[in-house]
């Protein structure tokens, strides 16, 4: 991936692996990226890609002792956070990191009011006083864009929209000016008219506060209106990194291909009737197959496929596809243009 | 035009929600006034925001709920007329295909068992002719016969729909509501999905009332949609038309919401709708889309715009447009 002026987050082989009653799983196996000052980085993949993981891993938010979680660094400007013990990160988090979930009504407390809740990371991390609380949580809110901020401060969690809640999970994420913050489907509940409020509400905030972010989604939608840089996941790896206008000019893997032209458009009608599909299923991850891990559903698939794993490799400017159509095997012989199974 | 097979006619569906000891319950107008005509062989897409009510005309149209007012009318019969078991015999050409596949299906049953039921309910044949019957299903559906056996934990969300839409076929229904039937799925098997649902529909004769929040979806395989909004269809006619020139501006909104999966396109004009939907117990006077309405005037806060026809369509608003 380009370097930028300036790096927030350097993440360097993460390994996320659990132990389990039916065996061991590598839920995240490898990923490396960057994220730039003010840039926003997506995650993109399907259920059980590993990108969630990803996300809660670098919070550390992965359940012991059942998930393992091992990476060569993590640094979070100039901190490295795989050398922070379990109370160095509780610092961390919520300052200089916060994380948006999916289900705002799930991750609000519903016995509380929600000022306190958005207002509990300047508790913890700045010691203020719940005076100083309130008034800053009204500045929150008006930066969000809830309409009658004052009021809704002493509102409880159902009393709020699903909109609503999501601007104030938001406003709690920014509350502490984080220099990272991590988005994981933060509008898949919500309506299509909703989702649009809070997206434009991200990137003006993106624009004004600075912050950087990671916005982790299954829509290429998503992707194609808000990232600058994009990693492709599956099966716990990233299989394509780069430029947004790269990627989606110039789709690397036969994976990302067959996901961008899965997607049923709202701007043009198909004329043939039929939506181009990826054939089979996500692997089980206990049971990968040998090679590379698309192999089973690939188009282009080649014998090497089957023998060895593909590194992800350069495919030019910065924008990396992990694939040997586009790779060479070190020690063996590279595959013959158009040799396909 | 081919002939009509599904219709409803000011069709209601109220709830009484709260109410105690000295509070009189407050009623929520889910289905208010819907008249529509569903064609033979067509794909009928509803969209519309969560809350807008399309759920329940889906389920108040098979009787699943029983409507407040109103006519549902299949192939000339009045359904809210017919007794229970009148209602019964006509269940099998009348299906539905849920949103969950994790949910709708028993997990305690085998995939045989949940196919052979609706056989069974409604006198398909002998024993044989039932198994031949259900392996029939799977293969319809391209899944393997040997998975009979199996029991719903076994299969991705994906084959799970698969083994929905094969019991909803089971006794060759002619009318299927698919209510939100490919949402739960991933974009690569979603794909799968709705070519399976359109080849059965060539294959079978079907006519789909697909209910949905995906316009893609929506783009890709309606013949005609209908925009519900706040328990109204605010908008009917043809999808190529209604994407391409939408009249009603909560239709033109809803469709700029999309999120286009082009980087280039991100400058494009987007107008973004305002404001949260207005409560369903609480309504807006006038037309009920005016408080997020750009476009509205004080007549629109006062008086409720009547459904009219504009070159083929039917619009229910004061100001259309591009008219």
């Amino acid at each position: 991936m380009a370097q930028h002026n300036e790096t927030v987050l350097s993440v360097s082989d993460l390994r996320t692996e659990f132990h389990g009653g039916r065996g061991h799983i590598r839920a995240v196996d490898g990923v490396s990226f960057d994220v730039g000052r003010g840039r926003i980085v997506g995650i993109v993949g399907e259920s059980g890609s590993g990108k969630s993981m990803t996300a809660l891993s670098i919070m550390g938010l992965v359940p012991k002792p059942a998930g393992k979680v091992t990476a060569q660094s993590i640094m979070l400007d100039g901190t490295e956070l795989t050398s922070l013990g379990a109370d160095g990160l509780r610092r961390v988090r919520g300052r200089d990191m916060a994380m948006v979930f999916q289900e705002p009504m799930t991750s609000l407390n519903p016995v509380r009011k929600v000022w306190e809740q958005v207002g509990e990371p300047l508790a913890i991390h700045k010691g203020m006083n719940s005076r100083q609380i309130r008034a800053r949580v009204l500045e929150m809110f008006e930066l969000v864009g809830i309409p009658e901020p004052k009021a809704r401060l002493d509102a409880y969690p159902h009393e709020l929209s699903g909109g609503l809640r999501q601007r104030a999970m938001i406003a709690m994420g920014l509350i502490c000016e984080p220099k990272l913050l991590i988005a994981d489907e933060p509008t898949t509940a919500l309506d299509v008219t909703t989702q649009a409020q809070i997206l434009r509400l991200m990137l003006e905030l993106r624009d004004r506060v600075g912050t950087s972010i990671i916005m982790i989604t299954h829509d290429l939608g998503i992707i194609a209106e808000m990232c600058d840089e994009v990693n492709v996941m599956y099966a716990g790896q990233i299989v394509e990194q780069g430029n947004v206008f790269d990627l989606f000019d110039r789709p690397s893997h036969p994976y990302t291909r067959g996901l961008l032209a899965s997607i049923p458009k709202t701007t043009e009608k198909r004329t043939d009737g039929r939506m181009p599909s990826i054939p089979g299923m996500v692997p089980n991850l206990e049971r990968l197959p040998p090679g590379c891990r698309f192999n089973p559903r690939c188009g282009d698939v080649m014998a090497i496929c089957h023998e060895a794993e593909p590194p992800l490799g350069e495919v030019g400017g910065g924008h990396l596809a992990r694939c040997w159509l586009h790779s060479r095997k070190a020690d063996g012989p590279a595959p013959a243009a158009g040799a396909v199974l | 035009m081919s002939r009509v097979v599904f219709s409803t006619r000011d069709l209601t569906k109220h709830y009484q929600v709260g109410g105690g000891l000295f509070s009189p319950p407050q009623v929520v107008r889910a289905v208010d006034g819907v008249t529509l005509d569903i064609y033979e062989r067509e794909t009928f897409a509803l969209v519309g925001e969560s809350g807008c009510g399309k759920t329940t005309l889906g389920r108040v149209m098979l009787r699943l709920h029983e409507p407040t007012s109103g006519q549902v009318i299949y192939r000339d019969q009045d359904l809210t007329t017919l007794n229970d078991k009148a209602m019964r015999g006509l269940r099998n050409k009348l299906q539905i295909i849920f949103q969950d596949p994790y949910a709708s299906l028993n997990p305690r049953m085998r995939i045989e068992e949940i196919l052979a039921e609706p056989l069974r309910t409604h006198g398909y044949g002998s024993p044989e002719e039932i198994r031949e019957r259900c392996a029939e299903l799977l293969d319809m559906v391209g899944l393997r016969r040997q998975f009979l056996r199996n029991y719903p934990h076994q299969f991705s969300g994906g084959q799970r729909q698969r083994i929905g839409i094969a019991r909803a076929l089971a006794n060759k229904p002619d009318f299927v509501v698919c209510d939100e039937s490919v949402s739960a799925l991933d974009v690569s098997i979603r794909a799968q999905v709705l070519n399976l649902l359109s080849d059965l529909q060539q294959e079978l004769k079907l006519t789909y009332f697909f209910i949905t929040h995906d316009l893609g979806v929506v783009r890709q395989f309606a013949d005609r949609v209908g925009v519900m909004f706040l328990g109204q269809i605010v908008e009917v006619g043809p999808a190529e038309d209604i994407f391409k020139r939408p009249l009603h501006p909560y239709t033109m909104l809803l469709l700029s919401a999309v999120p286009v999966a082009d980087p280039h396109q991100r400058g494009r004009e987007r107008p973004i709708m305002k404001g949260d939907i207005p409560s369903p117990m609480n309504l807006p006077t006038g037309c009920r889309f005016h408080t997020r309405c750009p476009f509205a005037t004080e007549l629109c806060a006062k008086q409720e715009p009547q459904p009219r026809e504009i070159d083929g369509r039917t619009v229910s608003c004061h100001f259309p447009l591009a008219a």
